[in-house]
């Protein structure tokens, strides 16, 4: 049982809408991984620090509020501003197909729509983890 | 810089990165915490515990805000349990304590008991040393949700927090062996909930009837999430550290609970050794399968895996 994956899973942004992200951490924890869970609107200073803490291998974030495109890459640069590069992210929600590329390039790595099933985020997260 | 100067200089990422080698058997961390161990003790430690939803996490954000008024740096140890079945954990005490994340001087740590029974997990232990280290003033060490006979944290914290609340049984409870027996101060929390008094009223019965001693604790009424009476509480806790402090008996505490640290780990690495050898010949498995025809029994089983050591 030693090293498990540890992920956070938090939900940036002012939507209260936090079933999906719940649904994910339960998949995760099924899935033998460690989810520290946040709760509902994290600002991304609160995300990055709560990741640095926790030393985390993944930072998963879901929103449905349409905020992604600044929220996810601003996350993404707060990290690499604390010189975090070893760090996964991942974003969820109800994203348009249109913004996927950005998003990605901004290095949000995988990108999950609604619909996704769990076993694909967690194929996902196992073939793309960086940290040793 | 490597893990321990950075440690040393106060970074959180080092400490973060300790923790995780603690938590993963890595020797690399072992090494560190002995050849820093003598900057430990400084800190003071507070466990906290009480049963599941009955706002230990709510009650330590709260006692750490008073305790950042005061400028002291805080370090917090959430533990939450780890699956049996597939290893994985939601550790879930950081949504109570979110307006803490961006505070410098306050380090939050979620840990999944990964296997250890007793309310907190193995790696608990290095952990406080880590923050330690790192310079907290106080380390609070959140149990997970507690039933009657989870009592380790006695033997790493100075002053127990019991969080009790209203209304969890009668007072044949509050009589009972075990958690209760533990707690260097009470907290009833939710106490706008009626029953809080009787409550009170429970506990103060049960502590009238323990033996005569110049410290009896405190049972307070507060409301974590009203914020009512954190200060009064927090004060409660200051009175217990004064009072081991001034009488010594938080060095004789602090050995007592040394001891049971130091046979704990002869014990895990006896085990380790014994089992290597167990696993190596098939050795395990071939008695299992005489004790289970009962050509054999479990206790002469047992003599013959010891006997693989004492030679």
């Amino acid at each position: 049982m030693d090293k498990p994956i540890r992920v956070l899973v938090a939900k940036p942004g002012l939507d209260g809408h936090d079933r999906g992200a719940k649904v994910i951490a339960r998949a995760l924890r099924d899935a033998g991984m460690e989810v520290i869970y946040t709760g509902l609107r994290q600002t991304p200073e609160q995300i990055v620090a709560a990741a640095v803490q926790e030393d985390v291998d993944v930072v998963a974030m879901s929103i449905l509020s349409g905020a992604h495109n600044h929220l996810f890459p601003k996350v993404v640069r707060l990290l690499r501003e604390e010189g975090i590069e070893d760090v996964l992210v991942l974003g969820g929600g109800v994203i348009p197909e249109d913004d996927i590329p950005g998003l990605v390039e901004a290095g949000v790595e995988g990108i999950f729509t609604p619909g996704t099933p769990t076993k694909e985020v967690i194929a996902f997260i196992k073939e793309n983890i960086k940290k040793k | 810089m490597n893990i321990e100067e950075r440690l040393l200089k106060g970074d959180k990422r080092a400490c973060a990165r300790l923790i995780s080698l603690l938590e993963n058997n890595d020797e690399k961390a072992v090494d560190i915490i002995k050849r820093q161990y003598h900057k430990t003790g400084n800190a003071y430690v507070i466990g906290v515990t009480g049963s599941p939803g009955s706002g230990k996490s709510t009650l330590t954000d709260r006692l750490t805000k008073e305790l950042r008024a005061e400028g002291k740096k805080v370090g917090i140890l959430a533990v939450d349990p780890t699956s049996p079945f597939s290893g994985g954990a939601i550790l879930g005490d950081r949504i109570r304590m979110s307006d803490l994340a961006l505070d410098k001087d306050v380090f939050i740590r979620s840990m999944g008991t990964r296997g250890y029974l007793g309310g907190v997990s193995k790696a608990t232990w290095g952990a406080v040393k880590a923050l330690d280290i790192y310079g907290c003033d106080y380390i609070f060490i959140e149990t997970v949700g507690v039933g009657q006979s989870e009592v380790d944290i006695v033997k790493m914290a100075d002053t127990v927090l019991m969080v009790m609340i209203p209304n969890m049984g009668d007072d044949i409870q509050a009589i009972k062996a075990g958690i209760m027996e533990i707690a260097d101060v009470f907290a009833i929390n939710k106490s706008d909930l009626d029953g809080a008094d009787k409550t009170k009223l429970e506990i103060e019965m049960n502590l009238d009837l323990n033996e005569k001693s110049d410290y009896r604790p405190p049972v307070e009424k507060v409301s974590a999430i009203k914020n009512e009476d954190i200060d009064v509480l927090l004060q409660k806790v200051r009175d217990h550290e004064n009072y081991l402090k001034e009488t010594g008996k938080l060095h004789e505490r602090r050995r007592r609970n040394l001891k049971v640290e130091i046979v704990q780990l002869v014990e895990e690495e006896l085990l380790k050794m014994i089992m290597q050898k167990a696993l190596e010949g098939d050795l395990l498995e071939e008695l299992s399968h005489q004790v289970e025809k009962r050509t054999q029994d479990p206790y002469t089983a047992k003599e013959k895996i010891i006997s693989l050591i004492r030679e």
